[in-house]
């Protein structure tokens, strides 16, 4: 049963040379192959490959020259690059893309000596909440598959949820850490913009993307955090400040903490379960010694509409890179220039891609481009401002990461409005740039579902010892999907 | 706001993206949906609100020296291209 213990506890018994990083490596390649077959988490599985690094592992361990996560075998979500391996982001358009670098990110978990077990699936260049944009289909959750896993990383997670990796990268633009963590009944950690480079990562919206970890437990994702953040001077956004040692400061007390419930996360649209359960998860901060209070974040309605302007006119922008010329899809037989673009990137792209390019294209457009963009990025500021006021009399925001459970494949596909809300209470976080998390906080119907934790910029750390804290307490983490179990 | 069929042919034209012409009803539907949600923006004060362009307010730009840092090797960024000979990309013939 080595895939129930946490990727802390694998790291100390491979450390202790109870279990071999091979051993490890081939208990989850084995899950993959019996599992994936149902989920669709993966794009790529590395099978050579992995045993290999893992064999490469135990000679470090064996020669005593292991560092904390030598041989721990992770997954790598397919938006970033790994030299030498197919990297497609989810989309035909890169179908045939084998990156030619590796991002910084993955050139620190290699450097960490982590195994690479395959690729996850996502939605379309991240664009989705429910990985039904993927252009290799749709990801289900394994506590119901005929359910959403969530997204972008609804392949990351779905792995992490089924116990088919103990963790898995993943990018967070709008809540596409959170949120899919949150429905799969796992932990997900986004930091704050600038904590962790994106350099090697394929680009979706640049004044919101950062990347982060799925896990099974906060003592997991500390231990990630701890090699994935820093500075990196090939990504400009990089912000230089030292990283803690996340891991060693799990212990902080809660005492005292003043956390902060908004208001605003409980009013209409919430399910009445998810709220309760919330709730009662809130208590058990109160039993830990920390102060809860009520706190406001007024400009909260405006945070989805804000982020549908700026995230799509990123988007188009970043987008306009693929013109089916120097790498990606290309048209057969195009007649000039002008239909070779236009066909390899109708072609190339899905329709949510699509959507999102032509609204950015439209709201950037001459005549509209104050109206809606300006306006935009006007309340950004607003949204912003709210949570600096809020986290002058608070430490950590604490309320639901989603509406409601994971909900049926299809059942919002053909209204993206309706399916955009999914991530009410998570794309206000990005549009401020701070780091939020997600932890498994109980269950609704079945289903799983998250507590999103919100903390201020660059203090991880303190969010992080939070969610030990809590499950400490509680053992949501470490439950299991049925069918899962062995 | 509602876009037309027109509307969105000439978007799509502006972001180079061929649309069928059968799919032209529903993206017009789709995006008139969200340019209405997104239409909530106006009732917000902002008079007095600056733009910000990301979230990191107030932070300098980074700078570096203007030096090579690495090699370019092109014919393994070019394995990736569509078509490629002696170094260049192909592309369909723009001049007569």
């Amino acid at each position: 049963m080595l895939h129930t213990k946490s990727l802390a506890e694998m790291a100390r018994d491979l450390k202790a040379r109870k279990v071999s990083s091979e051993e490890l490596t081939r208990a989850f390649l084995e899950r993959i192959e019996r599992f994936n077959p149902r989920l669709n988490a993966f794009i790529t599985v590395l099978k050579d490959q992995a045993l290999k690094e893992a064999r490469a592992a135990d000679l470090v361990i064996a020669a005593g020259r292991g560092g904390p996560l030598t041989g721990v075998p992770m997954v790598h979500k397919d938006i970033f690059c790994t030299a030498g391996i197919k990297t497609s982001c989810g989309s035909k358009m890169l179908d045939n893309f084998v990156a030619p670098y590796d991002a910084t990110v993955v050139e620190r978990m290699k450097r960490a000596g982590m195994v690479l077990l395959g690729k996850a699936n996502m939605d379309e260049f991240a664009m989705g909440s429910s990985n039904e944009t993927s252009f290799y289909g749709p990801v289900k959750n394994p506590w119901d598959e005929t359910r959403v896993p969530g997204g972008s990383s609804g392949g990351s997670a779905a792995a992490v949820a089924a116990r088919l990796t103990p963790a898995a990268t993943a990018t967070d633009t709008g809540g596409s850490i959170r949120q899919p963590a949150a429905l799969t009944g796992v932990t997900g950690i986004k930091p704050t913009y600038g904590r962790v480079s994106r350099y090697g990562i394929v680009a979706f919206a640049s004044s919101l993307d950062q990347a982060g970890i799925i896990t099974y437990t906060a003592e997991d994702a500390a231990m990630i955090m701890s090699i994935m953040a820093g500075f990196d001077e090939r990504d400009s956004t990089s912000v230089d400040r030292p990283v803690p040692d996340y891991a060693a400061e799990l212990g902080q007390s809660m005492q005292g903490l003043r956390i902060g419930v908004p208001k605003e996360f409980f009013d209409k649209g919430l399910d009445p379960n998810v709220a309760e359960a919330t709730r009662d998860a809130i208590k058990v901060y109160e039993k830990l010694g920390a102060v809860v209070k009520d706190v406001s974040l007024p400009n909260f309605m405006l945070s989805v509409p804000t982020y549908y302007v700026v995230a799509p006119a990123e988007c188009s922008s970043n987008l306009a890179r693929f013109d089916g010329v120097r790498y990606g899809y290309r048209c057969k037989d195009p007649v000039d220039l002008t239909d070779l673009y236009m066909r390899s990137r109708g072609e190339g792209f899905g329709a949510e891609v699509k959507r999102r390019i032509m609204t950015g294209t439209y709201v950037l457009s001459a005549g509209y481009y104050d109206a809606y963009y300006i306006k935009a990025q006007k309340t950004r500021t607003l949204i912003r401002q709210d949570f600096i006021e809020a986290f002058k009399s608070v430490d950590l925001i604490l309320g639901p990461t989603t509406p409601t459970p994971a909900f049926k494949l299809g059942e919002k596909t053909d209204d993206p409005v309706t399916m955009y809300l999914n991530d009410i209470y998570a794309n206000g976080v990005n549009l401020a740039g701070l780091p939020g998390m997600s932890i498994p906080a109980g269950f609704v119907d079945g289903l799983p579902i998250g507590l999103q934790l919100i903390g201020n910029y660059f203090d991880e750390s303190r969010m992080l010892a939070a969610a030990h804290q809590y499950q400490r307490q509680t053992d949501w983490h470490t439950r299991l999907p049925k069918g899962y179990e062995s | 706001m509602s876009l037309t069929p027109d509307d969105v042919k000439s978007i799509a034209r502006l972001a180079r993206l061929a649309i069928a012409e059968q799919d032209i009803p529903a993206y017009a539907k789709n995006l008139s949906s969200i340019l209405e949600f997104v239409a909530q923006l106006e009732q917000a004060d902002t008079a007095s609100v600056q733009a910000m362009a990301h979230p990191l307010v107030g932070v300098p730009p980074r700078l570096r020296e203007d030096q090579v840092t690495e090699q370019v090797d092109r014919d393994r960024y070019q394995a990736n291209a569509p078509q490629a000979e002696a170094g260049l990309y192909l592309v369909p013939k723009v001049m007569e």
